[in-house]
């Protein structure tokens, strides 16, 4: 009886044989469209808010590459996925990219044949736990039952560690961020462990954030950032150099209120290259010279972004730490664009 | 269907045209195109399948399995740190569906049958409040119950830290179980020398028991004398097992759980998430089942009824010798579905963090190896063989039925 | 009889008049007995009251107090907890907030709302003729019809995509009367083949017509599904679908063609023997290695295929039930008859074993529309999915867990209710008929 919504949307929504593999920019600008993975929902990285508008600093990311390739940041589709479905996803051309919290490790480049296109945020895996507990380092967590969110790296990090230490613990292992948080409120368990960020994020929702402490030990590197597939270096290169783009703007001085000016020309050589007043730096990525301004127009550079999703102001409040500025004493190093 | 008709008609040289147009033959063509199209088909996903795996990379292998999982499991059946195998990991994954369907199945069972008679007691509220009981959960999906069972456990009980202190806000059950929102912890048994001896005088009493309802039914049967039923074998199976325990000195101690460090040390620990899933899928099935079991009795004509009561048997006995027998004809194929049915919903435990194998296997191995053929393939073979291990029982069930029907 | 009047007269005292009927004792009539008689008969009985009352008191004073002290006007549930200052009560203000997001989803467009609910009330117009014997036949042109509408209403786009779809079943089913004459199997192929011909004829003409007659909706892509509806699309697409499939696949499994009972019998098993949610980690993270290369499936598609799939195998069962209940006497008449085997199925057997197994079918139809709940856990935000997701990350509405998951159960609860009344109630009328 219904049988024909199915042939419908196959005729009409279904089989968009999108090309992948080779020539993902070209696919792109011809769809119109950037198909970006993100997290189901991580406060101050990627969530809908309450108009079903999705932001974040991951999103932020995505909307840059929009941007800087197809002119409109809100080209984006963006495509919620789990740890579970977010490689599959990327493998079969479904997303252009994943911008999903994702730490850089060897297997994942290696094995699983992703291309790592920089960092966007250095990330290290710490605890959180309630201030009447009395601990104040992770080392007396010995016996603890500790929530973890199951199918990240963090279960793997947190084994090792204990491992190492010599300890005992009791996971307690849940789908996802919210649920754990309200395990740990009721005191299910005794700490919750994830990427530090992700434990401010989820402290500043709490009824009494000043109730629980983020332990001093960071027991990982977690080197967070966009990913393509292996074999497009066009197109890696173009989110590669899109958040490098980014970076640079924050060391260079670009910031979305100056960039307007700045983009009729200053007397800043490597300024000019990245706003394409000099050289030929767009052409060579496949797009045109203003890619760069647009990019950063998106949603300003760096540290803006930075400042509006899950800086201190925010209710997130993140210090820049190592996220700041080679120039600052951070990591955040963007190759020169020469 | 071959009829027979009285002469045979002409032999007709075959033609190519009779594939299609002669009912004797066209049979073999629709098999043929039918296998053609499946093989086909089949071709064509395995060429998808060997051109994508070339593109990106990658190739299907079982070797992850062998490595070492580096992940931890918090409910362990059998022997399991992160430095094993993700095959025993699998394994450990699997022993926890059987533990968890296992005892779905038979809370479910003893929910539905007890709702499946009530809501066709004759006192109306009972009955009512047994038909809102399962209005209720069988028309909600197992997933919000599951979750809602999971949140108001850990929201209900009280955190270990409660039970710390002098004057502390939650107290231990007779000093030996301890509700907490982490799970239940019961008294472990310690087993000394001569407990074996304690455990074979209970095993003896077992048997002793059957033995005598046996001999008490035969009683009846042959003259009709009725033996007290109840307090002799509840007799037979304690008296001999507290002798000999006494006997022997009390071989048999219990570890009672104590709070300890963060956590309650010793004792067993029945996990929160195991008693969410557990009682979430058995009361959700026990539904199903009381509305099996409630068809089976009504199944049974009333005349049947009458003709117990008619013979002088009382309510109860109508009951249990007359109408459950035959019901049970009825109720227990559904009933084995239903098991079924429990089995595979108990996948969902990785809504509230339950490590089956669904969770390891499916779960955790799948996310860190990235092998997700593999790894899928395997876990919808071993729920295959469960599920075809239990449709062989059904099977065999029904044909046992049928033979003694005739 | 004189003479008994005689001897009443001369005894001291004999009533003449037939006295009033007495009211019954208090404890037979009424209320009362009917207290007595259903939930205090005897000291068991009573006992199972007490325990009932008790037990309902409970749920009611846990319950309660929290629904209705509920607070409706929040922004949050920190606000929501300084309103309520400690008391016991509901956060009703995220359901009042989101609950455009819990119906719809995140991303469908707002203006948008009344495509999918207008789409859900004409189901009911549309149901009622198959649904209900006394509904106006006249309505089966329009059921005929709605598949086309609710597409063009639910994804938008050109009306002239479903308007092709439409027609080119209209072509099959043409050059099925034309051909069925000299076998069913020719007409029923024919006529594949033709509305094959005819749609990817029309895929030519479409964007024409478009431009000459833009009759078009704001197109939304299927991933942009979500919330309650995305629930009951996947129930209705995936039940309606799997209908016909089932059928063939019962058909197939009693065939006495080996080969195709063979395949019939080792899906149908294969299927019914794995949990659902292993099917969709197949169409989440497997089915792309099983497509062509470079080409990408919506997820929704995916999970579609997989769920019809997974229903018509117990589809397929329920009408295996109905075809071994039909007495053999049936297909022997038919043979009799002298009608060849698809009009034997056709005229004879099927509707009678469909008519038996309609209960069962329902049966499966409501534990599927349960089931779609499980998209979630592949990172789809149906109702569950948008609860567990978008909803509780955000910063102002973390930790609100009852009031959501209540509003979700209460939401499949009607509807699953509803259908399993309906269910009851067809059941009652197809006895009477047999009767």
């Amino acid at each position: 009886m219904n049988r024909t919504v199915f042939l419908g949307a196959l005729a009409a929504a279904g089989v968009t044989a999108g090309v992948a593999g080779a020539a993902t920019l070209d696919d792109v600008k011809a769809r119109g469209v950037l198909n970006c993975g993100v997290n189901t929902g991580l406060v101050g990285f990627a969530a809908p808010n309450a108009e079903g508008e999705w932001e974040g600093f991951d999103v932020a990311v995505c909307r840059a590459v929009a941007a800087a390739v197809l002119g409109d940041p809100s080209a984006v589709e963006f495509v919620s996925l789990t740890g579970k479905t977010r490689f599959t996803a990327l493998a079969s051309g479904e997303i252009d990219m994943l911008s999903r919290n994702t730490t850089w490790t060897f297997t994942r480049d290696v094995d699983l044949k992703f291309e790592f296109t920089g960092i966007n945020y250095y990330d290290g895996q710490g605890f959180i736990v309630p201030r009447e507990l009395g601990v104040s380092s992770a080392t007396e967590l010995d016996g603890a039952s500790i929530c973890i969110q199951t199918g990240t790296t963090t279960e793997l990090n947190l084994a090792d560690y204990f491992r190492k230490n010599n300890m005992e613990y009791d996971p307690v292992p849940i789908e996802t961020n919210a649920e754990a948080l309200q395990l740990y409120n009721e005191g299910s368990c005794d700490a919750y462990t994830t990427d530090a960020s992700g434990l401010a994020a989820s402290r500043a929702t709490f009824e009494n954030p000043g109730d629980h402490v983020i332990l001093p030990e960071i027991i990982s590197k977690e080197p967070l950032g966009p990913l393509v597939r292996h074999g497009d270096n066009e197109w890696g290169d173009v989110v590669r150099w899109t958040l490098n783009a980014l970076i640079a703007a924050e060391e260079l001085g670009i910031t979305s209120a100056n960039i307007d000016e700045l983009s009729q020309g200053t007397n800043s050589p490597e300024i000019n290259r990245i706003l394409g007043t000099e050289g030929n730096l767009g052409e060579m990525l496949g797009l045109d010279p203003d890619w760069a301004v647009r990019a950063i127009k998106a949603g300003g550079n760096y540290g803006e972004i930075f400042a509006r999703h899950i800086g201190e102001s925010t209710p997130i409040g993140l210090a820049r730490g190592l996220n700041a500025q080679w120039t600052e004493g951070g990591l955040m190093y963007a190759p020169p664009f020469r | 269907m071959a009829s027979v008709t009285d002469p045979e008609p002409p032999r007709e040289s075959f033609r190519l045209s009779m594939l299609l147009n002669d009912t004797r033959y066209r049979g073999y063509t629709f098999q043929f195109i039918a296998l053609l199209l499946l093989i086909l088909f089949m071709a064509y996903l395995g060429w998808n399948l060997v051109r994508n795996l070339v593109d990106q990379g990658q190739d299907i292998s079982f070797e992850f399995m062998g490595q070492p999982a580096s992940y931890d499991i918090n409910q362990r059946l059998i022997p399991y740190d992160s430095q094993d195998t993700h095959l025993r990991a699998a394994f450990v994954g699997v022993l926890n569906t059987l533990l968890v369907a296992f005892l779905g199945c038979v809370t479910a069972t003893v929910l539905g049958v007890l709702a499946g008679v009530l809501r066709l007691s004759k006192n109306w509220l009972v009955a009512k409040l047994m038909a809102f009981y399962v209005e209720i959960f069988r028309n909600v999906p197992v997933l919000i119950w599951i979750l809602i069972i999971f949140f108001v456990m850990t929201a209900a009980l009280p955190a270990p830290s409660a039970f710390r202190g002098d004057d502390p806000d939650s107290s231990m059950l007779f000093g030996a179980f301890a509700f907490t929102n982490r799970g239940v912890y019961v008294p472990r048994p310690i087993w000394e020398a001569g407990s074996a001896i304690v455990v074979a005088v209970f095993l003896a009493s077992l048997v002793a028991v059957f033995a005598y309802r046996r001999y008490a039914t035969k009683l009846l049967y042959d003259t009709g004398r009725l033996l007290p039923m109840g307090w002799p074998s509840l007799a037979i199976l304690i008296v001999p097992t507290l002798l000999a325990f006494f006997a022997l000195g009390q071989p048999i101690s219990l570890e009672y759980p104590e709070l300890r460090g963060f956590n309650f040390q010793d004792g067993i620990q029945v996990r929160g998430s195991l008693i969410a899933l557990w009682f979430a899928l058995a009361i959700y099935t026990g539904a199903f089942i009381a509305e099996n079991v409630r068809a089976g009795i009504m199944s049974v004509s009333h005349g049947q009824t009458e003709a117990a009561a008619a013979l002088g048997l009382r309510p109860r006995r109508i009951m249990s010798l007359v109408i459950l027998p035959q019901a049970l004809r009825v109720v227990i194929p559904p009933v084995i579905s239903q098991y079924l049915n429990l089995t595979k919903n108990s996948s969902l435990a990785i809504a509230v963090g339950y490590m089956d194998v669904t969770g390891t296997l499916g779960g955790i191995t799948l996310n860190q190896t990235g092998r997700a053929i593999e790894s899928v393939m395997l876990l919808m073979l071993f729920y295959l063989v469960i599920s075809l291990t239990i449709s062989a029982v059904m099977n065999l069930y029904n044909n046992a039925v049928k033979l003694k029907e005739r | 009889m004189s003479d008994t009047h005689a001897q009443a007269a001369q005894l001291a005292f004999v009533r003449t008049e037939t006295i009033p009927p007495a009211p019954p004792p208090v404890a037979e009539a009424g209320i009362v007995k009917w207290l007595r008689e259903n939930l205090f008969s005897s000291v068991g009985n009573t006992l199972l009251t007490l325990v009932s009352l008790w037990a309902i008191w409970w749920v009611l004073s846990a319950t309660m107090p929290w629904i209705f002290n509920g607070v409706w006007n929040a922004d949050s549930l920190r606000e929501c907890r300084e309103i309520l200052d400690g008391a016991t009560g509901a956060c009703w203000a995220v359901i009042r907030e989101r609950w455009t997001q819990l119906l719809f989803g995140v991303t469908y467009p707002a203006d948008s709302y009344w495509r999918p609910t207008l789409a859900f009330v004409l189901l009911f117009v549309a149901l009622a003729p198959v649904l209900f014997p006394k509904a106006p036949r006249n309505l089966l042109p329009f059921t005929a019809i709605y598949p086309f509408l609710a597409y063009f209403l639910v994804w938008g786009g050109s009306v002239w995509v479903p308007v092709m779809a439409a027609a080119g079943f209209v072509v099959g089913y043409l050059v099925f009367q034309r051909l069925v004459a000299q076998s069913f199997a020719m007409g029923f192929f024919g006529a594949i083949a033709a509305a094959l011909v005819f749609w990817s004829l029309s895929g030519l003409v479409t964007p024409t017509l478009t431009a000459i007659a833009p009759v078009t909706l704001e197109a939304v892509p299927s991933r942009d599904m979500g919330g309650f509806m995305l629930n009951l699309i996947l129930g209705t697409v995936c039940v309606s679908l799997s209908l016909p499939i089932g059928i063939a696949l019962a058909l197939g499994r009693q065939s006495d063609m080996p080969i195709i009972k063979w395949i019939c019998v080792i899906f149908i098993e294969f299927i019914r023997g794995v949990p659902l949610i292993t099917l969709l980690f197949v169409a989440n993270v497997v089915l792309a290695y099983f497509l062509p290369p470079n080409s990408t499936f919506d997820l929704i598609l995916r999970v579609i295929i997989m769920i019809t799939m997974f229903a018509s195998a117990y589809i397929a069962e329920v009408v295996r039930g109905g075809l071994a209940a039909l007495p053999k006497g049936q297909y022997e008449a038919a043979a009799a008859l002298g009608l060849d085997y698809p009009q034997a199925m056709r005229l004879i057997i099927l509707p009678q074993a469909l008519k038996i197994s309609i209960p069962g079918i329902v049966n499966v139809a409501v534990g599927l529309f349960k089931d779609t709940t499980l998209v979630s856990v592949i990172a789809m935000f149906d109702l569950v999915g948008m609860i567990r997701g978008p909803i509780l990350a955000s910063t102002e509405w973390n930790g609100v867990y009852w009031e959501l998951f209540g509003f979700a159960a209460a939401l499949f609860f009607v509807v699953c209710y509803g259908i399993s009344q309906y269910s009851q109630w067809l059941e009652r009328q197809l006895q009477t008929e047999r009767r």
